[in-house]
């Protein structure tokens, strides 16, 4: 019975918080597909969207991939299941292109945007941001200075048609269409999302930033992003989701590549908080040329079933990978996480850090893929995770695969399971702290050392983040 | 089904089958028994690597209609085999087979047979305790993903041994079974069906030997340990099969409460050769150890696959399994630790180091942890890696030959498990073994 009134409890703290960012205007949009994916639902975003031949035979052939390929519940939750492709729509749009001043902004989105409490101020500083609105960028801006440096950062469609010299190369190359159903499905259907390009030796001070929002039910969000860091540059991307509540589920499927050449450096941060009834898998991919370095820092807080493998393809000698990763799952929540490092190259290193808090009946998974082919030398992987449980009944489990040859390379891999303890909660409680507030503290300070890893911004709503999921789970 | 095998050959055979299992139709219910194994293993699917189970290991290049049950060896053969197994000199009973056949029974002394304690061949425990054998042959489930290779036991069980401590009886000195394959081709299906009563304490030694090195064979061996309230089992199991051998073994545990059992798996032969070892902790306050050591070389393949299942709290499982690797050989290490909703107060621990000590070897890892409970200490940990240079270099400043630093330094990586077996000549034997693999490599 206890569990019961903890998990309401729970709820009711989880659902005031969301409260804020829990709102829905109403939907007339100028540009809707339907529900169902057909080959005909992708000749229609590809004449909305006015894309070249090429894209729309991409398109067709990721369809065809897509219906092939078997869902992937021998290793998967079954949970899967439960995603209705045929009731979901797979594109709608304001119907405007990506507009640059704050003015050509429709009203009833400048509304969406002050609710979800983008502040003013914030725009002043972040260098720019790609605010997306269902699933084309209605909004983008950049200061002049980043355009004077030459970098590009607009969406895959203007990406595609205005660059094509730069973002078809690699478009679709990190992860290619049929290297997972979902990869398949965005390939298909993709819409919205950041291509970026840092030329040569640019270094961009100022992180990147977009967020996403879903706004229509059953309508699943597939933005595409490609971020090329060319020779010696250095960038920091943050992605940041909160969703407004549904009835049925939502299913949002992005594909992410990263590229660094020779030298260059990519931070992509991640705080996925979307609402708990959203199935979001998705597939992030980065390749490290030499001495290029690719870091993840991934933050699962929302959504109902998350699967999201961030992995980096060390493919230039001295090349290095990082995954820092944070997953809280709540009740009815799984989060399926983990990190794949690829190595491909002599004397690349990787090292892969993940937190994971379950909280009630919550699930967190870790899944992780290290490999060493027999080619390579002196290769290094380290990989650590560390799950939390609050409650009796919450879960976690850990399936990570490491596969090694080769000459003078190592891997290390610990995992710990482990619950906070009483002496620290009695300790706290004896100096003043409730229960509640003691255990928040605890669980602060589990994941504290990787929190810090984040921007300033992101790691104070973060750190109240946890403090609200945590409230209702102790007494 | 396997595509290359033509069906209805060697261990395919359904008449062949049937006719064996005709002669048991005085003990009716093991001839049920054989036939349940037959129909299970028609209806399985052959295991494939896209099978979470199964991953990194093929199971296409197995053909088992090349495989077939021998005719039963000379008597000539089986003194000189009988002679090669006396290994171990204070054994408290002695049980050798050859090709599926028992040819030498155990005879226990009068104090031990006068305390009720039962070590016969399975042939003979059909016969005199079949109520024993109902209650407990082969009621484990088979959790690791070998159920087609243990139907395929069932089905031609024939041979093994059955031991049975009663209550309160403590026997220091270990039983020995040396099971050999003699002829080529043959398929062996031994069974060990260990059952120790409450507050007794038993340690069994288990042999799997081919009569030449490069002996071509297959071998689906299955062990059922049963380990009742406060009993402590230890269990040495040596997979010294020739170099051409398929090789399966199916390993099934349960822990009572305050249970101590463990067990020792040790493999240098077989082509590809599969463990699979899991351990249900039944009751509060048992203790169970798991290791593993093997040196595996030239195409070998190690496929090791645990699971450490907590379905009672207050438990306490630790896993320790070490890979030395040379030449292309590869080893898979696959363990979970499953901690069930009401297991709380559980510790749970597995390990896994790999020695790669040729660039052409592969070492794969899959440790795995599903815990439901909250108060529980798991944790795991794999690593993969070469021998420190610096402790080469300092063997090496010292005038010892690299390839003899290498060695001495990948036996004392081994060393670790060794000192867990516990009985001295077992280890000196083992330690042998390992020592040997080297040498061919």
């Amino acid at each position: 019975m206890a569990d019961i009134e903890e998990s309401q409890a729970q709820r009711e703290a989880v659902e005031i918080d969301r409260s804020k960012g829990d709102f829905k205007f109403e939907e007339n949009y100028a540009f809707d597909a339907g529900i169902g994916l057909t080959a005909s639902t992708i000749d229609y975003i590809v004449k909305v969207k006015g894309e070249e031949e090429w894209i729309r035979e991409f398109r067709q052939k990721a369809l065809k991939v897509f219906e092939s390929l078997p869902m992937p519940t021998h290793w998967a939750t079954e949970d899967l299941s439960n995603i209705k492709f045929e009731d979901i729509r797979y594109y709608l749009s304001k119907g405007q292109k990506a507009v640059r001043t704050w003015e050509e902004v429709p009203d009833d989105v400048k509304q969406t945007f002050e609710r979800l409490g983008i502040p003013e101020s914030e725009r002043k500083f972040l260098a720019g941001v790609e605010a997306q609105f269902d699933s084309e960028a209605v909004y983008s801006r950049m200061k002049e200075e980043l355009e004077e440096l030459g970098v590009i950062f607009c969406g895959p469609t203007e990406g595609l048609r205005d660059h094509p010299e730069i973002f078809r190369k690699y478009f679709g190359k990190v992860i290619p269409m049929g290297d997972n159903k979902f990869s398949a499905l965005n390939s298909a259907v993709f819409s919205g999302g950041s291509f970026i390009y840092i030329p040569k030796g640019v270094k961009v001070n100022q992180p990147l930033q977009a967020y996403f929002r879903i706004n229509a039910e059953n309508f699943g969000q597939f933005e595409r992003t490609l971020i090329i860091a060319d020779e010696g540059s250095e960038v920091t991307y943050m992605e940041g989701c909160t969703a407004p509540k549904f009835e049925t589920a939502t299913l949002h499927s992005a594909v992410v590549e990263l590229v660094a050449l020779k030298g260059a450096k990519i931070q992509y941060i991640t705080v996925q908080n979307w609402s708990a009834n959203v199935f979001n898998l998705v597939t992030k991919r980065g390749m490290a040329e030499e001495d290029a370095e690719v870091r993840w820092i991934d933050c699962n807080i929302g959504s109902r079933l998350t699967m999201k493998y961030p992995g980096v393809i060390l493919r230039g000698k001295r090349a290095r990978g990082e995954v820092l990763s944070i997953a809280l799952a709540n009740d009815g929540q799984h989060q399926d996480t983990g990190a794949k490092m690829i190595h491909a190259a002599d004397d690349t290193t990787s090292n892969i850090i993940a937190k994971s808090i379950s909280v009630g009946k919550g699930r967190s998974t870790y899944r992780g893929l290290v490999h060493i082919p027999k080619t390579l030398k002196n290769c290094r992987n380290n990989t650590e995770c560390d799950a939390l449980l609050i409650n009796e009944h919450s879960r976690t489990d850990t399936y990570p695969a490491i596969s090694v040859r080769g000459q003078k390379n190592s891997v290390q891999h610990e995992a710990s399971v482990s619950k906070v303890s009483a002496e620290q909660i009695f300790y706290m409680m004896q100096r003043g702290l409730n229960e509640g507030e003691a255990m928040s503290l605890a669980v602060n300070g589990f994941v504290n050392d990787l929190v810090k890893e984040f921007p300033m911004e992101y790691s104070v709503e973060l750190k109240r983040l946890i403090e609200l999921q945590m409230e209702g789970s102790v007494g | 089904m396997n595509a290359v095998a033509p069906a209805g050959t060697g261990v395919l055979d359904a008449a062949l089958q049937s006719a064996e299992t005709a002669r048991y139709r005085a003990h009716d219910w093991f001839a049920v028994l054989r036939q349940q194994g037959w129909h299970s293993f028609q209806s399985l699917p052959m295991p494939k690597l896209s099978h979470e189970k199964w991953r990194f290991s093929d199971t296409r290049t197995l053909s088992l209609a090349d495989y077939a049950p021998a005719p039963e060896p000379t008597e000539a053969q089986a003194a000189a085999l009988i002679a090669r197994s006396q290994l171990i000199p204070d054994a408290a009973g002695l049980i050798v087979h050859i090709d599926g056949y028992c040819v030498l029974k155990p005879s226990l002394s009068p104090e031990l047979a006068a305390q009720g304690v039962i070590f016969e061949s399975l042939e003979d425990a059909i016969k005199h305790h079949p109520a024993l054998l109902n209650e407990h042959l082969l009621k484990h489930p088979v959790g690791l993903g070998g159920d087609k290779f243990a139907a395929l036991h069932r089905a031609w069980l024939r041979s093994g041994y059955v031991l049975h401590v009663p209550k309160g009886v403590e026997v220091k000195q270990p039983f020995v079974s040396v099971t050999w394959t003699l002829t080529d081709d043959v398929a062996v299906f031994p069974h060990a069906l260990i059952i120790s009563g409450e507050q007794t304490q038993a340690a069994v030694h288990d042999f799997h030997f081919s009569a030449k090195p490069d002996q071509r064979a297959l071998a689906i061996s299955v062990a059922d340990i049963h380990a009742g309230k406060g009993s402590q089992v230890h269990r040495l199991a040596v997979q010294a099969w020739g170099s051409a051998t398929q090789s399966f073994q199916i390993d099934n545990t349960c822990g009572g409460r305050d249970s101590l059992i463990s067990s020792v798996n040790a493999a240098v032969g077989s082509r590809r050769s599969r463990l699979e070892n899991a351990v249900r902790v039944e009751g509060e306050g048992a203790d169970i150890r798991l290791y593993g050591i093997s040196v595996a070389s030239g195409e070998q393949e190690f496929d090791q696959r645990t699971l450490q299942i907590h379905a009672a709290g207050h438990a306490k499982s630790d896993l320790l399994f070490k890979n030395v690797l040379l030449g292309k050989a590869r080893t898979i290490f696959s363990g979970l630790i499953k901690v069930e909703p009401d297991a709380q107060h559980t510790d749970a621990f597995q390990t896994n180091r790999n020695l790669l000590l040729s660039p052409d070897a592969e070492a794969d890892s899959l440790p795995g942890l599903e815990i439901e409970a909250n108060d529980v200490k798991c944790s795991h940990g794999a690593t993969t890696g070469q021998i420190d240079p610096a402790e080469l270099f300092y063997l090496q400043a010292r005038g010892i030959p690299l390839a003899t630093a290498q060695e001495l330094l990948a036996q004392g990586f081994l060393e670790e498990v060794l000192a867990k077996v516990g009985h001295e000549e077992a280890v000196a034997i083992v330690r042998e073994m390992l020592r040997q693999k080297f040498h061919q490599a």
